[in-house]
């Protein structure tokens, strides 16, 4: 009797403790987020509430409040301006030959990479032309300037063999957004195809063994069964990369062009940079921004319901 | 089998001749540099240098350390990375563990994740974020380089999946134990997610000790800009008006650059393999036996 009441009243004690502790008590969940909420709050959405300088004509001595409103001044300006147009043009140019580069390069080097029977060679191949994304623009626009200048190392060997004149590989428009979209393939390409590794990995080896007793040759194989494996995986790479159509990497542009290039090579983040810091233009650069900004949320939201739709992925 | 036929093992040599040789090439910039940096003064400017050092020296990488303003600058790297990692870690995975609990037990968790998604869909931009540090008085401070970027919203995404795949078994073991959340975070989740916390933490430290363009906009003073900014202005900018006139009659040195770019790569280089190595996560399968 004695002990069946204290059993009694330490599974009440446990219960509480449990319910206490566990169930119902999330201000320790809210306390656990709320740093993150807060830096989140004063770094990302103050900022968005200073947009507003789009449709001013922002003074850094009058500020948001005293600062006249001009009304879509600065977006008129923007669209009658040839310059914007060429800028955009170029963003568009840089971003989509880069998205359709770095999904048909490591598409096919992963299909290649896929045949090495020999793991060791397989998995040190893969840790090579993974490296380079790893090194920041800053790096490899050093070593770029260095080996394309002039008298450069791969100057010197295009002499060599062919005997041609020096090409001016980042003062010629046309070489430069060839060196642009070359040296991004090669920064990156390492990174899908580590993606692509993955889902060739998930292919069920049931299917290839079906296959060879059908008498399917590597070649038969790699069409029917490999390719439109890695469909799915291609689709979500392709349509998320929609979002990023006029994003043509300000950090690669930034530390490569030089106002000799900028017909050609000057893009939109590029152009609000010098409008903003350099010459002082908030009120402008910021239009231009938010213009791109607004884009860039269209897209990424439809690209999302489309990843979904079509290939059922989640962010989370 | 395919493997046997003659025409698949002639395409196998060559397969893995041409892969094996795309993959060095890609490397070659690398090892360039390598050794123009390995090289005397002479014949670097000169352009005889190719993959093999020529009059084999490392006096380009004691003048470098000799250099006050790259020796102040890679001391700053090392901070901002130590520091904006170290808070970056406990931040992310605390709201992470909050944000991985079901509505039941966390009413208020959907509020927030749309809260956080939001800024990662949309951004106030260049400008607005300048104007933000210089109103809080940031500018010219270590903390301008790490608050903005502290909550990676990709991260927390990438640590909450983490958490819910851990089985919910553990939790309430440790609930009928007597812990709270964050007794169980801390003795529960966090051991168990051991790779994911690696390879996250490895991508803040990378991200950090990349990042050049903060040092640039928001550092004045040449001693306090971290290593990728300080690069940037000696490569990029030529940036003559920051540097004493030491410092630019030794850039015209091509091997003084290469030894502070591979020297300023070099962390990179040296973590990478760990890099990969925690890229496959995925520790938990056998932890909770039925």
């Amino acid at each position: 009797m004695e002990a069946n009441i204290s059993e009694r009243r330490a599974e009440k004690t446990a219960e509480r403790g449990r319910r206490k502790r566990g169930g119902k008590q999330p201000l320790i969940l809210h306390l656990m987020v709320l740093p993150a909420a807060v830096l989140v709050f004063i770094f990302s959405y103050i900022p968005m509430s200073g947009i507003i300088m789009a449709f001013q004509d922002y003074k850094p001595a009058l500020g948001f409040a005293e600062s006249p409103w001009v009304g879509l001044k600065h977006f008129e300006y923007m669209w009658q301006n040839d310059y914007f147009l060429k800028i955009t043009g170029n963003t568009l140019f840089f971003a989509c030959t880069k998205i359709v580069m770095n999904l048909i390069v490591p598409f096919v080097f992963a299909l290649l990479l896929n045949e090495v029977r020999l793991m060791a060679l397989k998995r040190s191949i893969q840790t090579l032309v993974y490296l380079p994304h790893f090194l920041s623009w800053v790096t490899l626009s050093g070593i770029l300037i260095d080996m394309l200048a002039q008298t450069g190392l791969i100057n010197q060997f295009l002499v060599f063999l062919f005997g041609i004149k020096p090409i001016f590989f980042l003062g010629d428009g046309g070489w430069f957004r060839f060196t642009i979209i070359f040296s991004d393939v090669w920064k990156e390409f390492g990174f899908n195809t580590i993606i692509f590794l993955a889902a060739l990995s998930g292919i069920n080896p049931a299917l290839y063994e079906a296959a060879e007793v059908d008498g399917a040759t590597r070649w038969k194989q790699t069409i029917h069964l490999t390719i439109p494996s890695l469909l799915p995986i291609t689709i979500v790479i392709a349509t998320l990369a929609l979002g990023n159509v006029l994003n043509a990497n300000f950090d690669q542009i930034f530390n490569l062009y030089s106002p000799l290039i900028y017909q050609q090579g000057d893009i939109i983040d590029t152009f609000v940079y010098r409008e903003g810091l350099l010459s002082g233009q908030f009120s402008f650069a910021t239009a231009v921004n938010l213009f791109k900004s607004f884009i860039s949320l269209i897209l990424i939201a439809v690209s999302y319901r489309l990843a979904y739709r079509f290939a059922g992925y989640r962010i989370f | 089998m395919y493997h046997k036929t003659l025409s698949y093992r002639v395409f196998s040599v060559f397969n893995n001749v041409f892969l094996t040789v795309v993959s060095i090439v890609c490397l070659l910039p690398l090892l360039h540099l390598l050794m123009v940096s390995l090289s005397s003064t002479a014949p670097a400017n000169a352009g005889l240098v190719t993959f093999w050092p020529i009059g084999f020296t490392f006096e380009a990488y004691a003048k470098t350390f000799d250099n006050a303003n790259f020796l102040s600058s890679l001391w700053v790297s090392v901070q901002r990375t130590v520091i904006g990692t170290g808070l970056a870690l406990i931040v992310n995975t605390m709201a992470a563990y909050s944000l991985s609990k079901e509505t039941r037990v966390f009413g208020a968790r959907n509020i927030y994740l749309w809260y956080f998604v939001v800024t990662m869909l949309f951004s106030g931009g260049l400008i607005p974020g300048y104007i933000l540090i210089l109103k809080l008085g940031l500018m010219n401070s270590l903390w301008a380089l790490i608050l903005p970027g502290l909550v990676a919203v990709f991260n927390i995404i990438l640590l909450l999946n983490f958490f819910r795949g851990i089985p919910k078994d553990l939790e309430e073991a440790s609930f009928i134990d007597g812990a709270g959340h964050l007794r169980t975070f801390f003795s529960v989740y966090l051991p168990l997610s051991m790779p994911v916390l690696a390879t996250v933490s490895l991508f803040m430290m990378v991200g950090h000790w990349n990042s050049y363009f903060d040092g640039i906009i928001y550092i004045r003073d040449s001693e306090k800009l971290p290593l990728a900014s300080f690069m940037q202005t000696i490569i990029v900018q030529a940036d003559m008006s920051k540097l004493d006139p030491a410092a630019v009659a030794s850039l015209s040195q091509r091997t003084i650059r290469a030894s502070q770019i591979f020297i300023s790569a070099l962390p990179i280089l040296m973590v990478y393999p760990f890099l990969q190595k925690y890229f496959v996560t995925g520790i938990v399968v056998g932890a909770v036996k039925e």
